[in-house]
């Protein structure tokens, strides 16, 4: 796999170093000469010198040949365009773009590009979902955000402790998707009975996560 | 003098182009909106404008839809940065539906892309450079009459 990868900063030297550790072949490109410098010497990457947004250095990078271009410069107006050359001009199939404003998101997709995240948007919506629920161990966003996945330790001062699945009033639209209970997945029915340290898989959306959170924890925060 | 019809449109910077032509839309009759991310570029416009002056960053949605873009008739790109000016080109026309859009590009390799994206482009360094071609093509040595124009 080949990505190119315009940009620079702390963001794009760590995400090129984890790139190269998968085997991936990476080619960077920014236009600062002492940044490609100093990501020369510190990466294996490729490393291109010049303005991402001009069609003759995105060719230099190698863009006809990538499998994915990843524009991540901190101006949303030159990851629009080395997108859209990108995908438009070269051919490459997948085409990714950090956006500041989190409105762009919609914006960019709706003009080609195939992934766009705001930054500001997961940080946001991670501090939203996590602060506050100790019990919380693991969370992911699926379908670009629209539906959350979580994994929630009932304590035994849980409320729901005792209380069979069909007696728990949960807001619409969530759903306890598993039961784990002493290392044994269980999906669970209507009867199902929840223990003292049982782990719930909860499917949830962005406006109902933090409900379904407060009535399985019994926490006000 | 008054347009047949009042247009709405918004000017997106306020540089030289920018305020060249917000003033004569002002002027000629229409309402304008110019947007800059910064105020101090207002002052160059000319005393008579009459239109709205929004600060702030066009690449901004919020910025575009407080200028009100949703209701605009036309729209141009006359900010120093191609990108920004293809880009806003693009917010209007194609999730705003905006009826014409323009967008001043003073690289001419970016062109090809504007057009494939069907983004309406003014390039002043091809047509300044179209200009001067045209004019030394036109251009001829006049018959030399002895003296040596080099020597003074």
């Amino acid at each position: 796999m080949h990505t190119v990868i315009v940009g620079g900063g702390k963001l794009v030297y760590f995400l090129c170093r984890s790139f190269l550790a998968k085997g991936y072949q990476v080619t960077i490109v920014n236009r600062s000469a002492a940044e490609c410098t100093w990501l020369a010497r510190q990466s294996k990457a490729t490393i291109v010198l010049g303005d991402g947004s001009d069609p003759r250095i995105l060719q230099e990078a190698g863009a006809t040949t990538a499998d994915a271009v990843l524009a991540a410069t901190p101006n949303d107006e030159d990851n629009l365009v080395i997108c859209q050359l990108a995908s438009l001009r070269f051919g490459a199939p997948r085409t990714l773009a950090l956006v500041n404003d989190p409105d762009n998101e919609a914006t960019f997709q709706k003009l080609g590009v195939t992934s766009a995240f705001s930054t500001t948007h997961l940080v946001s919506s991670l501090i939203e979902q996590r602060a506050g629920f100790e019990e919380i161990t693991a969370m992911t966003s699926v379908a670009e955000g629209k539906v959350n996945v979580t994994e929630v330790l009932v304590k035994p001062t849980s409320p729901v402790v005792g209380r069979a699945l069909a007696e728990i009033q949960l807001p619409d639209n969530s759903l306890i998707g598993c039961v784990l209970r002493d290392s044994e997945a269980i999906v669970p029915r209507g009867s199902t009975t929840l223990k003292p340290l049982d782990r719930l898989v909860v499917i949830t959306l962005p406006e109902n996560h933090g409900q379904v959170l407060r009535a399985l924890t019994g926490d006000d925060t | 003098m008054p347009a047949d019809r009042s247009l709405f449109i918004i000017v997106v910077g306020c540089g030289r182009l920018g305020t060249y032509l917000a003033d004569h839309l002002s002027h000629e009759g229409h309402s304008v909106v110019v947007i800059d991310t910064n105020c101090a570029a207002f002052a160059y416009l000319s005393a008579e404008y009459s239109g709205f002056k929004v600060e702030g960053d066009a690449t901004e949605l919020a910025v575009l839809k407080q200028a009100k873009i949703n209701e605009a008739d036309i729209v141009v790109g006359a900010t120093h940065n191609d990108n920004v000016n293809l880009m806003i080109a693009q917010i209007a026309q194609k999730v705003f539906n905006v009826p014409k859009v323009m967008a001043r590009i003073l690289e001419p390799q970016r062109e090809k892309l504007c057009h494939t994206l069907g983004i309406v482009t003014i390039c002043p360094t091809t047509l300044a450079g179209d200009g001067i071609l045209a004019s030394i093509r036109g251009f001829s040595i006049p018959a030399q009459e002895g003296a040596d124009p080099c020597t003074p």
